[in-house]
């Protein structure tokens, strides 16, 4: 029954398939204090943990809705359907064979196995709530690295977490990173040691298989002085009539040195409402990147930002978003020059077509007691046809004179010649408009591991198919 | 037998908004043939050239065109490109984000199609036709016509004519704003295109370019028609003299 109803929606979104629910503990659906209770007990977690999370989840209940982004759709989340908790399997694994199998299967379909051999220096699965899977590569384990999965992590380095969890994103932040810390699972714990250089990435791959479904990961990287990594995640869910919710938290502290490159392409099903607060805490000479692709889901609201909190520290945030028809994409990026010569760079890209809307919201400032800070903005929109829209809410607080700031805009639409000119060359007319969307999203592509930049220009040719006439 | 020809034009009428362009053309090529066409601006020139392309923006009121025994008309652009047509723009349209080196293979493998070469093969006729148009490596990792000058414009077009092979090429005054070194290059890399199997339509609005490729036909055009044919000497008149004469003579 299920499968008829997902198939009908599904249309030519490649990961829409889901699999039987076989949950081992499902929450009833709906948030009480008592449901975040029972989260902490059933992880057995300690004290601390569960103060927070009982005070993060009475600042949610009383906080009211952001009155930015897509108001209309917001009202539509309908919390008390929505499942809070469910654990699909016994444990974490190590080996993917005993992973359970419909589960396993899953992640061959999604090509996650395949990659972990080629080209990866560890991975971790979420599947629903929690992580099924996970590995590292041991000469890393070797060097000190950590790459658990959160609840994990807050097992084995009790103190590790207490030190640094909520201290990039207070719980108070916003209504959905209270949401979060009061419910979250799942997530990567990742601790890099001075002067480690991780060479390939880190992958997380996140994905929800039931209905209505809420998954609510948490993630936290420190990077140690002199240290770097490439995390990169990806995430899909199948489609339903109905809608799912993923609210993660992300925080990222770079230390003195440091380098933290931060990858995601989002590709959720458009029944998935994509809520994430993304920061970065930048300290002396350390550099962080959020290379953030917004293709999937019905509505996203996510500002990576980044925090330069130490001098000479340097923030580069490229996104791009894909607004199809009933998307909202209200994506942007946040920098806080706190410090003197700390550096910026904004780079973000969007395209909406079908009626979908692609909205920028960026922030910069610039603190008073910041000297000769630099600060570039770009932010270009490409319409595809009439129907679609694009807007770019941009602010700019420059408190200090010497900084040095740039900020250009642009909305285009693909003209006829330009589609003739390919066409001339032998190509059909969608894939003349994949070549164009394409090299419109090359300057963040170029920025993701091959593999993934060749799996995103597949998924904009997709988008591009009968997209005229 | 009779030659079959590459290209056969019979009283082809186009408008765009409905103002008359091309008002009768009749024009044929045969394998191993080069026909310039001249005119004054807006005499319609590019008109044919865009419309034997399969440019949306014209409609054909009358008149059939036949390719390699192929009802033209009825082929979308890239049929076209496919089938053997090739068009150097006048001013060719830059895509930011898509590589040169790249754009060029799919090209190749979309126009060429089971005859295209492999990897290691296109490498060679790559790096031989970039070679005779002194075309830099660097080249490729460029985006397609993204800040290029007008004479690098001009020279990527001509090497994508080696490239991509076709039996008729058009060359949409290709010899506009080129200095001498650069139209010497470009009518080699015209040349070296040209064979008893292809056939070529150049227009220009100079006789300097012939001097290079030797046409066997030259057309002048006036307000949509073909008014005078002749051999390379109607050229080299046309410079010394103008329109005029022939204007006055077509009334």
């Amino acid at each position: 029954m299920e499968n008829v109803e997902a198939r009908d929606v599904v249309g030519d979104y490649k990961y829409g398939f889901h699999d039987p629910v076989n949950a081992t503990i499902r929450f009833d659906n709906g948030l009480s204090e008592q449901v975040v209770r029972d989260i902490s007990a059933l992880k057995d977690e300690p004290e601390w943990m569960t103060d927070l999370r009982v005070k993060a989840y009475r600042h949610y209940a009383d906080r009211p809705m952001p009155t930015w982004g897509n108001m209309r759709m917001l009202e539509q989340i309908d919390f008390d359907s929505i499942c809070y908790f469910l654990r699909s399997s016994k444990g974490t694994e190590s080996d993917w064979e005993d992973v359970p199998e419909d589960i396993r299967n899953t992640f061959d379909r999604l090509g996650i196995p395949e990659a972990e051999k080629k080209w990866l220096s560890g991975v971790t699965a979420q599947y629903e709530s929690e992580v099924v899977y996970h590995s590292i590569r041991e000469d890393l384990e070797k060097q000190g690295v950590i790459f658990l999965d959160m609840d994990t992590g807050l097992k084995e380095y009790p103190d590790l977490v207490k030190k640094w969890f909520c201290t990039v994103v207070p719980y108070a932040d916003n209504k959905f990173s209270a949401l979060n810390t009061a419910v979250w699972s799942g997530g990567s714990f990742i601790y890099v040691p001075k002067g480690v250089h991780v060479e390939m990435p880190v992958q997380a791959y996140f994905r929800i298989n039931a209905k209505n479904m809420g998954q609510f990961e948490r993630t936290l990287i420190i990077a140690d002085e002199g240290s770097s990594i490439h995390y990169v995640e990806g995430c899909t869910a199948p489609t339903y009539s109905t809608d799912s919710l993923h609210s993660a938290v992300v925080e990222l502290i770079a230390l003195p040195g440091s380098h933290i490159r931060y990858s995601t392409v989002q590709n959720w099903s458009t029944n998935v409402y994509n809520l994430v607060t993304k920061r970065a805490i930048a300290h002396t000479n350390s550099k962080v990147e959020w290379v953030d692709g917004n293709i999937g889901s019905k509505l996203t609201m996510k500002y990576p930002s980044v925090i330069l909190k130490g001098e000479g520290a340097h923030a580069e945030i490229i996104s791009v978003a894909y607004s199809g028809k009933g998307q909202h994409q209200d994506a942007g990026a946040k920098i806080h020059h706190l410090a003197s010569n700390t550096t910026s760079k904004i780079l973000s890209k969007s395209i909406s077509k079908d009626g979908g809307r692609g909205s920028y919201r960026g922030m910069v400032q610039v603190a008073k007691k910041a000297e000769n800070c630099k600060v570039n903005v770009v932010c270009d929109a490409l319409i595809l046809d009439e129907h679609s829209r694009s807007d770019t809410y941009p602010t700019m607080e420059v408190a200090n004179s010497t900084a040095h700031c740039e900020h250009e805009a642009s909305v285009s639409k693909i003209s006829d010649d330009q589609v003739f000119y390919l066409m001339s060359r032998g190509h059909s007319e969608d894939q003349a408009l994949a070549m164009i969307v394409n090299g419109f999203f090359e300057p963040f592509t170029r920025e993701l591991p091959m593999e993934y930049a060749v799996e995103l220009n597949k998924l904009m040719a997709l988008e591009m198919e009968g997209s005229i006439g | 037998m009779a030659v079959e020809p590459i290209i056969r034009i019979r009283d082809l009428h186009v408008s765009i908004e409905d103002t008359e362009i091309l008002r009768g053309v009749n024009l044929e090529i045969l394998p191993g043939e080069i026909h310039a066409l001249m005119g004054r601006n807006g005499s319609g020139k590019s008109t044919l050239a865009n419309v034997l392309m399969g440019h949306p923006a014209y409609s054909i009121t009358a008149g059939t065109v036949e390719f390699l025994g192929e009802d033209l008309l009825e082929m979308e652009p890239w049929e076209r490109a496919r089938a053997g047509v090739f068009l150097s723009f006048q001013y060719p349209q830059a895509v930011p984000g898509l590589q040169v080196g790249n754009f060029l293979r799919k090209s190749v493998q979309a126009i060429r199609g089971e005859n295209a070469p492999g990897a290691r093969d296109f490498r060679k006729e790559l790096n031989a036709a970039m070679a005779a148009l002194d075309v830099d490596k660097k080249f490729l990792g460029r985006y397609v016509n993204d800040g290029f000058s007008g004479g690098e414009k001009k020279r990527f077009e001509i090497l994508q004519l080696l490239l991509n092979k076709p039996r008729l090429a058009v060359l949409d005054e290709t010899d506009s704003g080129l200095d001498i070194d650069a139209l010497h290059t470009v009518a080699k890399g015209i040349n070296a295109s040209t064979t008893d199997e292809s056939g070529c339509l150049i227009i220009t609005h100079y006789q300097r370019i012939l001097d290079h490729v030797k046409p066997t036909h030259v057309h002048i055009m006036i307000d949509g028609l073909l008014v005078k044919t002749g051999g390379p000497e109607l050229a080299m008149k046309v410079e010394e003299d103008g329109y005029e004469w022939i204007e006055t003579a077509a009334v």
